[in-house]
């Protein structure tokens, strides 16, 4: 490994100062965004409206029905949640999303996207062999198990209802919502039981 | 436009990459160009989400696969900002060579030099104060189509059969949209398709929102 920057980062600078001497962008809005989408935004959004379904038969209906109008309730900032569908998990069916075309992804419950959902692998393969590349993501169905897949062609935006793991019985929606993770909510990983 | 982009189904992409953490920004630089996709859509280098995908889209097939989401970004608002006639190419060059890139470094960029006339795939009808066309439980199929311009249709969807199984209301139609021709709303369908009449060999079923003009309905004789 060498410690030389990178080409692109070298370009993005050279674009950054002419756009700095331009007025166009300045150095505190990249720190607002850093902050922003390392603080604020993030699948901690998404685990809270999981956490609550689990223990809230009557919100998880509503979030199923209409969970646009939910996240606009919570007041999550991020965007790229025009319209929010949400799809819950059954023992008999499994949900799991992507975006071949580019890398859409809700921001808003689940911050901006890890590099493997933006990389070419798991584009190209998700909607063609979604079970082997579950079971090689550590996330193995059983053959009962049906595989739906949505992939995130236009503004609809989706995020996964995982099923709530056995042995949290006696958890409240914080403990909960501790143990949800984005890889759960983007449908490639089962929520592992508190240890 | 057939590109790296579309890689739903594609074959040779073997590796996932997969890691449960990782820093949402992994240098300074993707924030940057995180802030500079901002600032481009503020100077009005795109005015909306389709014509920046559509940048993306046109950049250096090779620096796609190779320079990560944020050097496709960096690749897609450079384009913008040239074509906008905010930046050139060459000053960026010169300002990059000062800082120290060397003259073969790989840039994604693609400006276009002419006002690019292509667009996706053309609509059938301005559907906005009618119903859809579909309901759901129509049995459809997908248009076989190749457009030089901006499509939301994979090609891994193109010419088959699926059932609607929602009508998602009017959405401004991305394949016009990306090239400058105004919202012109389009309804939105979520298609479900069987796994293996899409060729793939696993089963199992497969959901895409798919524009009205993409589609044709399978008329059934009973």
């Amino acid at each position: 490994m060498s410690d030389q920057p990178s080409p692109q980062s070298l370009r993005t600078e050279a674009i950054e100062t002419l756009l700095i001497e331009k007025k166009l962008l300045t150095s505190e809005a990249i720190d607002t965004v850093l902050t922003t989408f390392s603080e604020q935004v993030g699948p901690m959004n998404g685990a809270k409206l999981v956490a609550r379904a689990w223990v809230d038969q009557s919100f998880k209906a509503r979030l199923l029905e209409d969970a646009t109008t939910i996240v606009q309730e919570y007041g999550f900032e991020g965007g790229q949640v025009d319209k929010l569908i949400v799809k819950a998990c059954s023992e008999s069916v499994h949900h799991v999303v992507v975006c071949t075309l580019c890398s859409c992804y809700p921001w808003a419950v689940l911050g901006l996207p890890p590099r493997w959902y933006k990389d070419p692998g798991y584009r190209s393969r998700i909607v063609r062999e979604p079970r082997k590349v579950l079971t090689e993501m550590g996330l193995t169905l059983p053959e009962t198990t049906s595989i739906k897949v949505w992939d995130s062609s236009a503004e609809i935006r989706y995020l996964v209802l995982p099923l709530r793991p056995a042995g949290t019985e006696d958890l409240d929606e914080t403990a909960l919502a501790e143990l949800i993770t984005r890889d759960a909510m983007i449908g490639v990983a089962a929520i592992e039981p508190p240890s | 436009m057939d590109g790296i982009h579309d890689l739903g189904g594609q074959s040779g992409h073997s590796t996932l990459g997969y890691h449960r953490n990782e820093p949402v920004f992994k240098d300074r630089w993707e924030a940057t160009v995180f802030t500079m996709v901002r600032a481009s859509a503020q100077a009005g280098a795109y005015t909306n989400i389709d014509q920046f995908r559509h940048a993306v889209e046109r950049i250096d097939p090779k620096a796609y696969l190779e320079h990560g989401y944020y050097g496709r970004w960096l690749g897609a608002v450079e384009t913008l900002f040239v074509e906008a006639g905010i930046l050139t190419t060459a000053e960026i060059t010169e300002r990059a060579a000062q800082l120290g890139a060397g003259p073969d470094d790989l840039i994604a960029a693609r400006p276009s030099r002419t006002k690019i006339q292509a667009t996706g795939i053309p609509a059938k009808r301005n559907p906005v104060g009618d119903p859809p066309w579909f309901k759901v439980g129509d049995p459809v199929h997908t248009v076989q189509a190749s457009p030089l311009g901006h499509t939301r249709l994979p090609g891994y969807a193109r010419n088959k059969e699926g059932l609607i199984t929602a009508c998602q209301g009017l959405w401004p139609y991305p394949d016009l949209r990306a090239h400058g021709h105004g919202e012109q709303s389009q309804y939105l369908y979520t298609v479900t398709f069987n796994s293996l009449d899409l060729g793939f060999s696993e089963a199992f079923e497969l959901n895409l929102d798919l524009f009205e003009p993409y589609l044709s309905l399978i008329e059934t004789i009973l």
